[in-house]
């Protein structure tokens, strides 16, 4: 897969362009929507990324519509809440946020329903067509993607042990000689084992292959091995924050957004490291099995929601990257503290020297065995 | 007295039923004992009448669950459900991997599956038992569609027109006489029939048949059928299509044993595999064995798990007690305030007990600070407190406790200060006085709050999920990871099913060595 | 009871004072001798500081002030266990983990004495309660007058040389009680041990008693046996607790040796003996004993003051006739007289005189 269009289009989004966004919004005004429901229930992260989703796109909907929304926090764990649901045939959630890989399991499941994205979707501000502006971001026919994140890490700065040396290079990670101290790592394959196997001396282009292959995920199991007893694992994105805050980890993953609000909000003494940061996406699913009324409140805001300046407005809350390229001019400076969130994006030309992106096919097809194997050499 | 009593004891039993054969009549001349009943019965009602809410709820709320629990630990209807006509196909051919037939089966099984998107999950299902068939499925489920048995659809059009008629065939499909002649090709349009209405809407007479339907009729052609009505057609020129030979063209793994054995394994509507795979066992081709080393983490957790319950248990009544002594020998109203100080972990959200633990207990926390500060650690050499067993412990003991100082504390009450007195007025000091006569008299309440605070830890998932790391983690957070993350509800259901044994065992267990009279929640 | 030991002081209270609050006195300077063998009884209405006296001879309490000792030696500072004091509780306190037999081996245990000996002492102690055959019973399993004679056999087991009991029957029955009050006093008669008993039933402590204390507000009122405790009252407080007690109020108009006059405060004059009174005029409570009232003309001296009396009501009681009077102002005045063949019976209305020795007729405070 590529990204290249997009990435590239983001870095030229991030010259100086403030102004201007703000301009559209007084004015925007909603089609009618004909046989709705009058409320939604909606699934998604909490903490920092959902108040975004507040702040852009679900208090205004609110505002212009009248109807209520309510959130329901457990996006990660959505998979399994779908199942159950569908099993029970009463879906509770009209829309659920949720990352790359778990969208194509739910449409391959049947957990989503497919969406013919120029249909559903607006046209962007400079009049493209919706899967164009979105381009290679539309992974699969039931994902409506909305910003693109990094999972990449952050060290603290003021480390004595290290004797003013700072980590530059993702291996860095596995080199407790230099960089002694405990890393907080995911509880989770994804990511780790593709950092594992560059550092096992794999080229990044072949990671994947070598996953394929018979001991290739043993293999980087084994990496990981030889930093297993310094690991934290966290299963919240707000862990690694608080475990760099509290000096209880000296570097750690987490998602770029996070690391931002650290370093730019709590001006802990942190920095990123973002050599071979992980490129993934975040978006909308639509549950099956929604009726008329709710299916029709759903897509309109899809509509709403996904249109370019919406998207824009998101990336003012958060130091993520709109998914839709017509977006990308519009992203200026953060709305409170009015920092350029330039330097904090990861698709800064020097934030990405190195990176990676995450292989969702892949992922989707291997997640199950991976996924058991990794806990079980977790459990060990 | 209580001797003096017995003798009274029930005489309207044994004078009801005299020695002559006459039944008792009441006083109205009906049936004594029918008369009896009668009262009874209605009593009886009453109290059905007023349990009943709670039975409902209970029979809803706990019964039910568990029931199902049960049940979804062997389940595995699935398989069957999803391949029935593989499963059929595999009884036939003992072969390690598989002829041609189980292939063709296999083929129009995974076509239909992919229409209802249910390959993935039987994938998933089977990946429980197979690393790798999750894959398997998920990419196949992609690729069957183009396969290259269009090859037929094309062939059977050209030797005749009317094989690309949708609106023919649901003529011939009408009647009997050819359903009977055609049984591959039947069962292929039927399904493919059921799916075109089913997830489509489609109507099946205007719609082009899928392409596995074509390879049915070829393949009950080429073994010689002749339907009535149909076109005639001599299939022997045919280009053939192996499907063996797609599929493993499509992924090497078909025409490897391992999902084959496990398929056939797997087969049956209902299976142990749960079971076995839950504590560390599977079935291989020789019978039950072992799993390999690096898959066997149940066992262990199992015994973690009670390790730590134990533990914790043990804590808490080591805390616990002084606690609950003095409780029970202070004066009402400093009692009633130190007994808020006990209830205090109730009442605060398990978000502000965490980040307290967290604040106290890690590296650079609270009590590493303290101890550094007094000079009793070193810098380098903080205590490891927090995400590990450690951790757990403490955390757990913390919210347990006032379970354990509650029953100690209302048992304690129910003991007279004379009994220690009358010891030590017979001569025994204060630790013979507290040992052999106020310690026993306790027990019942250690026994009620160890029971209670062991079956809470055994089953406690989201403390030690908070604070265990990887190291203090429970067989409840593998149960929970199996519930919301893997989905594997069937090993989940299999898990807690080995829990509650477990904790009835130890019930039991408990009840026969220190009998379960001796628990008491009161004085 | 061994008379010669009497003399000797065994247990002594000197000077003592408890308060638990530290503003107000339960017992105050209480001084007491009790010699060896003596079983004394400590009586007294509820919050008089008995049990508080028991305790602190026990060691469950501290005396705030002043010496407690046994046989010679000062037990203030002596905990307990090492007091060698034998005790019978309220409710028993037998240890209800402990069969019967254990509970008795228990203070022998503690005392490491060995096996064989524990068993023969336990027997010779359950054999004096009669409960033999209950050795491997609980307490549980016992009825209330058989947990009443193991109580006392474990007290008494360890052959301690004073025994307390602190109101040890209260919780039997009539009958039991009266039964068990024959059977303590026989065996502690027997053991010549010295037993301090405290309880608030009067006809329990003047039944088993080679004395009685009789405590109220934190004092001994009067310390004596039962008989000159009846018959000869210090006070009305006396008086009033220890059996029944007729009382009139009145002035003491003229008084000399061992003889005083007292108006009543209807206007009567009546003859007394002056206990607690010295002075003409004094205010005093004069207390005559129901059976000490006589109404036969016959058989009063004829220089004897006789008052009026109407009749209210007459109570059969079997052995004895219960007659309710109105005399002087007072009408619950009762006399008692024995139910013999020669005796009359008063009807309700009848108007008689009725008079007394004046030696039975004693003058007390009048508080």
């Amino acid at each position: 897969m590529t990204i290249t269009k997009l990435l590239g289009s983001a870095a030229l989004a991030l010259l100086p362009m403030a102004g201007g966004a703000l301009a559209q919004e007084a004015g925007t005004e909603l089609p009618p929507c004909d046989n709705c429901s009058d409320s939604m229930v909606i699934m998604s992260w909490g903490g920092a990324y959902q108040n975004s989703q507040l702040k852009a796109y679900v208090e205004p909907y609110e505002a212009l519509t009248g109807i209520t929304v309510t959130w329901d926090e457990s996006s990660n764990e959505a998979i399994a809440k779908l199942r159950a649901a569908q099993e029970a045939g009463n879906m509770p959630f009209d829309l659920v946020d949720v990352e790359g890989p778990d969208s194509q399991r739910a449409c391959d499941e049947g957990l989503a329903v497919e969406i013919d994205a120029d249909e559903a979707l607006a046209p962007g501000d400079d009049g493209s067509k919706p899967s164009d502006d979105f381009g290679d971001s539309l992974i699969n026919d039931c994902y409506i993607p909305q910003i693109y994140f990094s999972t990449t890490f952050g060290y603290r700065t003021d480390v004595a042990e290290w004797n003013g040396q700072t980590p530059d290079d993702i291996c860095d990670i596995f080199d407790t000689e230099t960089f002694p101290g405990k890393r907080s790592l995911q509880s989770s394959p994804k990511k780790n084992l593709e950092w594992a196997l560059i550092c096992d001396g794999v080229p990044a282009e072949d990671v994947y292959d070598v996953l394929d292959e018979d001991g290739g995920v043993e293999r980087a199991l084994a990496k990981l091995d030889t930093i297993k007893g310094d690991v934290i694992w966290w299963t919240a994105g707000a862990e690694t924050p608080q475990l760099l805050a509290d000096k209880e980890v000296v570097m750690g993953s987490t998602y770029n957004g996070r690391l931002f609000s650290v370093i730019a909000e709590q001006k802990q003494p942190v920095a990123m490291l973002w050599d071979y940061q992980n490129f993934d996406f975040d978006g909308w699913i639509v549950p099956a099995g929604l009726d008329e009324a709710r299916m029709n409140r759903t897509m309109h805001f899809l509509r709403f929601a996904t249109d370019t300046q919406r998207l824009a407005d998101q990336a003012k809350y958060i130091a993520y990257g709109p998914a839709r390229a017509s977006s990308q001019p519009l992203v200026s400076t953060h709305a409170d503290l009015g920092i350029e969130m330039a330097p904090y994006m990861p698709t800064n030309p020097e934030n990405m020297k190195n990176y990676l992106v995450n292989n969702i096919e892949w992922w989707a097809d291997h997640q199950d065995e991976v996924e058991a194997t990794f806990q079980n050499w977790l459990a060990q | 007295m209580a001797d003096a009593t017995i003798t009274g004891g029930l005489p309207t039993g044994r004078e009801a039923r005299p020695a002559s054969p006459e039944p008792m009549l009441a006083a109205d001349g009906t049936l004594l004992r029918a008369s009896l009943a009668r009262s009874l019965r209605r009593q009886k009602a009453r109290a059905l009448l007023l349990i009943a809410p709670l039975l409902l709820f209970i029979l809803v709320t706990f019964v039910l669950p568990i029931g199902d629990m049960l049940f979804r630990s062997v389940e595995n209807a699935i398989v069957p459900e999803t391949l029935p006509r593989t499963v059929a196909a595999l009884r036939d051919d003992p072969a390690e991997v598989p002829g041609e037939a189980v292939f063709d089966a296999l083929y129009t099984d995974l076509v239909v599956a992919e229409e209802y998107k249910i390959h993935t999950q039987l994938g998933t299902r089977l990946n429980y038992e197979f690393g790798g068939a999750s894959s398997l499925f998920r990419g196949a489920g992609r690729h069957v569609g183009k396969f290259d048995t269009d090859v037929y659809a094309d062939q059977f059009g050209d030797a005749n027109p009317a094989f690309a008629d949708p609106g023919r065939w649901a003529a011939w499909m009408a009647d009997d006489a050819v359903r009977a002649a055609l049984p591959q090709t039947t069962d292929a349009y039927d399904a493919w029939a059921k799916f075109t209405v089913d997830v489509h809407g489609d109507d099946p007479a205007e719609e082009d048949l899928g392409d596995f339907v074509y390879a049915a009729l070829y393949r009950d052609l080429a073994a010689g059928a002749q339907p009535p009505g149909l076109p005639s057609v001599d299939v022997s020129g045919f280009e053939a299509v192996s499907l063996k030979q797609q599929f493993v063209d499509d992924d090497e793994g078909w025409g490897e044993p391992e999902i084959w054995t496990t398929l056939r394994t797997f087969s049956p509507r209902f299976t142990a595999g749960y079971y076995l795979n839950a504590v560390d066992l599977k079935i291989g081709p020789q019978g039950i064995e072992l799993r390999e080393g690096s898959d066997r983490i149940y066992i262990q957790l199992f015994i973690r798990t009670l390790i730590l319950s134990v533990t914790i248990t043990a804590t808490c009544i080591l805390l616990g007690y002084p606690v609950a002594f003095l409780l029970a020998s202070l004066p009402m109203r400093s009692a009633n305030l130190l007994m808020i100080l006990v209830l205090l972990p109730f009442w605060t959200s398990l978000l502000v007990r965490t980040s307290a633990w967290k604040v106290l207990l890690q590296q650079q926390g609270v009590i590493n600070d303290l101890l550094v500060w007094a000079g009793v650690l070193s810098d380098s050499g903080r205590l490891v407190m927090i995400n590990n067993q450690t951790g757990t412990i403490i955390a757990m003991t913390h919210i347990l406790l006032p379970f354990m100082i509650l029953p100690l504390y209302s048992v304690m009450k129910g003991i007279p200060p004379s009994y220690v007195r009358a010891a030590k007025s017979l001569g025994a000091n204060d630790w013979t006085a507290f040992w052999r006569v106020y310690f026993p008299q306790s027990v019942p309440g250690i026994g009620a709050g160890s029971i209670l605070v062991f079956i809470l830890a055994i089953g406690y998932y989201i403390t030690p999920e908070l604070v265990g790391g990887t190291k203090g983690v429970f067989i409840s957070n593998r149960i929970a990871y199996h519930i919301s993350d893997s989905l594997n509800w069937g090993l989940a259901a299999a898990l807690g099913t080995i829990l509650l044994a477990v904790v009835l065992l130890l019930y039991w267990a408990y009840d026969r060595l220190v009998g379960i009279d001796n628990v008491k929640l009161g004085g | 009871m061994v008379q010669a030991s009497r003399d000797a002081a065994f247990v002594e209270f000197e000077r003592v004072q408890k308060s638990y609050d530290g503003q107000t006195l339960v017992v105050k300077d209480l001084n007491l001798t009790i010699p060896k063998g003596e079983f004394l009884t400590m009586l007294g209405p509820s919050g008089s500081g008995k049990t508080t006296c028991l305790m602190m001879l026990a060691g469950f309490e501290t005396a705030t002030h002043g010496e407690i000792r046994l046989a010679g030696r000062n037990i203030n500072d002596v905990p307990p266990h090492k007091r060698g004091i034998g005790m019978v509780f309220q409710n028993y306190a037998l240890f209800p983990h402990m069969s019967v037999a254990e509970n008795l081996a228990f203070p022998l245990e503690v005392r490491k004495m060995g096996q064989a000996e524990r068993e023969a002492k336990v027997k010779r102690a359950l054999d004096m309660v009669q409960m033999g055959k209950f050795a491997n019973r609980r307490p549980a399993q016992l009825s209330g007058g058989q947990q009443q004679r193991i109580a006392l056999a474990r007290a008494l087991v360890f052959e301690p040389e004073l025994v307390l009991m602190d109101e040890p029957l209260g919780a039997l029955d009539k009958q039991l009680r009266e039964h068990m009050q024959f059977e303590i006093k026989h065996i502690s008669d027997n053991l010549g041990i010295t037993v301090v008993y405290v309880t608030h039933d009067q006809t329990e402590a003047l039944t088993m008693s080679d004395r009685v204390a009789v405590f109220n507000d934190g004092r001994i009122q009067q310390l004596a046996p039962p008989d000159v405790l009846y018959e000869a009252p210090l006070n009305s407080f006396v008086a009033q607790f220890i059996g029944e007690n007729n009382t009139l109020t009145g002035v003491v108009t003229a008084i000399d040796q061992g003889r005083c006059v007292v108006r009543l405060d209807s206007g009567d004059e009546i003859d007394a003996k002056p206990v607690n009174v010295s002075r003409v005029g004094d205010r005093t409570k004069v207390s005559i004993r129901p059976e000490r009232v006589e109404f036969n003309k016959a058989r009063l001296r004829s220089d004897a003051h006789t008052l009026r009396a109407r009749v209210e009501e007459f109570i059969y009681m079997g052995d004895m006739f219960r007659t309710r009077l109105s005399v002087a102002g007072n009408d619950e005045f009762i006399i008692k007289s024995r139910n013999a063949p020669d005796q009359t019976r008063l009807q309700p209305g009848q108007e008689i005189e009725i008079g007394w020795l004046p030696e039975d007729c004693r003058a007390l405070d009048a508080a």
